[in-house]
């Protein structure tokens, strides 16, 4: 995650952002790598439970939390491990909250669906659908009443569109202009639905019918999320908010990492398309090579490094010590 | 007999009512093509089709709101939560609506419905998807609450539930979706408000429900072994319920743990133990106790989750302690 960024990533030259763009590219591997690892776990039963995978969705994440700094505060989502990296996250910890570790970022407490890290400004997944829509507003609700420029994003999913509570919390948002980003991650289906089916008229529509200005953008295209963020993150800075956009995107594995046989809802035709035609990985690193900015020896070798952090990584939380069980009433209530 | 899971045993209840009486429509998230999550409703929509079992968005307040409307004015709506922590976004719909209407218009309105949802922690789904809150929607008057606590009883309740003209609430174990039990093939149903004595005994009454039926009767098990003889009854409804079974058995046995996975605290423990307080309290040799589950939100982690829910070993410990007529923290209160 940027710390300090004030360009504006589509009108600078590739060359001047060489560097942000080869951190963007490899907070995308990172949050691939991670999700491959994850599924790996599930695989060979070494994880408690079930986890969403983020894998095809990485340009969203990424090319939101790069346009925002550490004290900026996201809300995320059942399927929010890309969040979680994207807005810097160890890979350390979040292997040990997956495996209920005691060193996990949620001492184990939480899980996949409930990470959360605070030190970078990550209020939580949730695992209820749209549950995180009023706790991102009353984040931004804080930054206007203590006077702080820090802007809040909504991580979502189209299904959440359905949920009642973002009409009642983005109407507040617009009346008082908070300075929160509403980002639908439309990934053409919610569970085993496609998204036409549970969603009628336009998604933008929603938000524009309480004054908010909406953009839909084409989510695989980190360059693009990540141009559109930066302006609307500095408009909602200097009291413009709310914003809203809509991330056209794809999730590659199942609605969760048991939704193995799929056909009776997607084809696999589909799904081949968008991981061999619309890769956000594949597509920065095109971009990364024909401008020059790396070549592909270079992106290998980082994905290489990549891995093999996480591979670590998975090792170390796999011999983790579990919470004592005297940590199983702690924290019930605050001191 | 056959044996069939509780999955199964729920579907066959739930076709049956539907081909019996046309007013009976299923509505919920990935009920039809996808048959829920759980996969417990496979096949209804081929039988029945997209009218009658219903796809919705992931709106509960709105969805439920349709079911008491509906079931207002002539349907019988069989809405799917599909997790009971879900229910915290109906509560509205279903407690200030569809549990008060009948006797708010002076019993000239029903609300016919059949909420069917799920309870059950040790499924490693943490805090939002492992909570067992019949408790809450008991408390309200106007509401039914059944606890199905094997496939039997899943098909004959839910039978019941539907033909009910109140909206019931029906709880099933998540983890039980896959176990086989008994199930005849000709119908029957399971009446409201009668307790099954699930085994006899002298020494004390283990009254479980749910997904701790299973635990009572491993417990009863182990004390079998030690020579202590204990009755495990399983309520099957928490409203309406069979106190007259539970006192009697009491009454014979003069001692009891109630053992419910909702959080111990102001729970079905806390209410059922009261009930015998108060009605045998004269036939006690000990006071009753309660196990529920532990008062904190369920943890992830495997390491402290299964601290948190009553296990047979748990209860067997405690109802050696009240046989043997110590207090739990070793204080003798009086000989056996
Ligand atoms: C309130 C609530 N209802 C239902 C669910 C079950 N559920 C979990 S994820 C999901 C689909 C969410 O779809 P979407 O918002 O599009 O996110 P995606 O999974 O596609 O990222 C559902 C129905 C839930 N967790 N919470
Ligand atoms: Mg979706």
């Amino acid at each position: 995650m940027s710390t300090s960024k004030t360009k504006n990533a589509a009108q600078a030259s590739a060359k001047d952002n060489a560097e942000d763009f080869l951190r963007m590219y490899r907070q995308m591997v990172r949050i691939r790598t991670f999700e491959d690892n994850a599924n790996q776990l599930y695989l060979s039963a070494k994880m408690p439970g079930l986890t969403h995978m983020y894998s095809g969705e990485e340009a969203v994440a990424v090319g939101i939390c790069e346009a925002l700094k550490v004290t900026d505060k996201i809300t995320s989502t059942h399927r929010g491990h890309g969040h979680c990296v994207a807005k810097g996250a160890d890979f350390k910890e979040m292997f040990c909250e997956l495996l209920g570790k005691e060193e996990g970022y949620c001492r184990g407490k939480g899980g996949s669906m409930h990470i959360a890290d605070q030190s970078n400004g990550n209020l939580g997944a949730n695992a209820i659908v749209g549950g995180s829509m009023g706790i991102a507003t009353g984040a931004a609700f804080t930054a206007k009443l203590l006077g702080k420029d820090d802007v809040t994003v909504c991580f979502f999913g189209d299904g959440a569109t359905a949920q009642g509570l973002m009409y009642e919390v983005m109407n507040m948002a617009a009346l008082w202009n908070l300075p929160i980003i509403y980002a639908c991650e439309n990934n053409g289906y919610s569970e085993y639905t496609k998204t036409a089916e549970i969603a009628a008229g336009s998604i933008t529509g929603r938000a524009e019918a309480f004054g908010i200005e909406a953009h839909t953008v084409d989510g695989q295209d980190v360059l693009a999320v990540n141009s559109l963020t930066e302006q609307l993150v500095e408009r909602c800075r200097k009291g413009e908010g709310p914003f809203f956009i809509e991330l056209m995107t794809y999730r590659y594995h199942g609605h969760h990492v048991g939704d193995i046989n799929r056909e009776y809802y997607r084809s696999k035709d589909e799904e081949k398309d968008w991981r061999e035609n619309k890769d956000p990985i594949t597509r920065f690193a095109r971009h990364l090579t024909s401008e020059g900015i790396a070549t592909e020896e270079e992106l290998e070798a980082m994905q290489a490094e990549i891995k093999a952090d996480a591979t670590a990584a998975v090792e170390y939380a796999l011999k983790a010590k579990y919470p004592d069980a005297s940590e199983v009433d702690m924290h019930v209530y605050a001191a | 007999m056959r044996e069939i899971t509780l999955s199964q045993a729920v579907n066959e209840a739930l076709a049956e009512e539907m081909r019996r009486d046309e007013t009976v429509f299923i509505i919920g998230e990935d009920v039809a093509e996808a048959g829920t999550p759980f996969k417990v409703l496979s096949g209804l929509v081929e039988e029945f089709g997209t009218a009658r079992v219903v796809d919705t968005p992931i709106a509960e307040p709105g969805f439920m709101g349709i079911a008491v409307g509906a079931a207002m004015t002539g349907s019988r709506p069989v809405v799917d939560l599909m997790f009971g922590d879900f229910i915290f976004l109906i509560m509205d719909q279903l407690c200030n609506q569809a549990a008060k209407t009948h006797y708010m218009s002076g019993g000239k309105l029903s609300v016919p419905l059949v909420l069917r949802t799920n309870l059950g922690a040790t499924r490693r789904s943490a805090a939002q998807h492992s909570q067992s809150l019949h408790a809450l929607v008991a408390h309200i008057p106007g509401l039914k609450v059944a606890l199905p606590s094997s496939a039997y009883e899943a098909k004959g309740l839910m039978k019941t539930a539907i033909r009910d003209n109140n909206p019931v609430v029906i709880f099933e174990d998540k983890l039980m979706y896959q176990e086989k039990a008994g199930v005849p093939d000709e119908e029957y149903l399971i009446p409201f408000g009668v307790a099954n004595v699930k085994r006899e005994g002298t020494d004390i009454t283990l009254i479980a429900t749910s997904s701790m039926v299973q635990v009572a009767e491993k417990a009863a098990e182990i004390l079998a072994a030690e020579g202590i003889s204990a009755e495990v009854i399983d309520p099957r409804t928490i409203v309406p319920l069979d106190e007259a079974t539970l006192i009697k058995s009491v009454k014979k046995t003069s001692r009891a743990i109630v053992i419910d996975e909702g959080h111990q605290s102001y729970g079905v423990t806390s209410e059922i133990a009261s009930r015998l307080n108060e009605k045998a309290f004269y036939h006690l040799d000990a006071p009753v106790l309660r196990m529920g589950a532990m008062d904190v939100p369920v943890p992830f982690s495997p390491a402290l989750e299964d601290l948190t829910v009553p296990t047979p070993e748990g209860v067997a410990a405690n109802a050696r302690k009240l046989v043997a007529g110590e207090m739990l923290d070793g204080e003798m209160i009086h000989a056996a």
